[in-house]
């Protein structure tokens, strides 16, 4: 077996693994958290959750966007430039590499900080808590929106090309 | 008007949509 196959193989797999547990845990919060969070927060249960269960779901959350996205980096490996540049044959599978990215950057640049503030870790004012959470709402919510054609992109294979012409 | 992504169907349906819009761009527009 070629080196290339190997790292192909592993890469693969390590992407889908670190891909379910990132859009995994992003669904969580957006289909169970926020919703359990309010209720919670209501009869006044909330506390546990933000300390025990947020930080704990962000850690992996996190971390599992770089290890998808380097995963998924290793897999295209020289047709990395192809699948971005969306040419030679690689446009749909490089549109779902610039949601993924895209989702990335939103994870560590938007999101973390603003969960960072809302948590206690960085100083803020209830002012800017209140900001911070509704930045970090959005861009979470921004982010399943996303997922939903990065997935559709990503998986494209065989049936995506007899039924979509892609 | 409301923010479609207050929603989770919201959400959803936008996705949907980006999705089927980008399908039309990459049937179109890509090589």
């Amino acid at each position: 077996m070629e080196n290339i196959d190997i790292v192909a193989a592993l890469s693969r797999w390590i992407h889908f693994m670190a891909g379910v547990m990132w859009l995994g845990l992003l669904y969580y919060f957006n289909f169970v958290q926020v919703a359990a969070l309010k209720n919670a927060t209501a009869d006044g249960t909330a506390a546990g959750i933000a300390k025990h269960v947020v930080p704990r779901a962000l850690l992996f959350f996190r971390w599992a966007a770089v290890v998808t996205w380097l995963a998924g980096a290793a897999l295209l490996g020289p047709l990395f430039v192809d699948a971005f540049l969306l040419r030679n044959g690689m446009g749909p599978i490089g549109i779902g590499a610039w949601l993924g990215t895209i989702m990335l950057i939103n994870v560590w640049l938007v999101i973390w900080p603003n969960q960072k503030k809302i948590l206690g870790m960085t100083p803020a004012s209830d002012d800017e808590k209140s900001k911070a959470r509704r930045v970090a709402f959005l861009t979470s919510r921004a982010n399943t929106m996303l997922s939903i054609p990065m997935l559709f992109f990503m998986a494209g294979g065989w049936s995506h090309r007899a039924l979509f012409g892609l | 008007m409301k923010n479609p992504l207050d929603s989770l169907w919201g959400t959803v349906i936008s996705g949907v949509v980006l999705t089927a819009v980008l399908v039309v761009f990459a049937r179109n527009f890509l090589g």
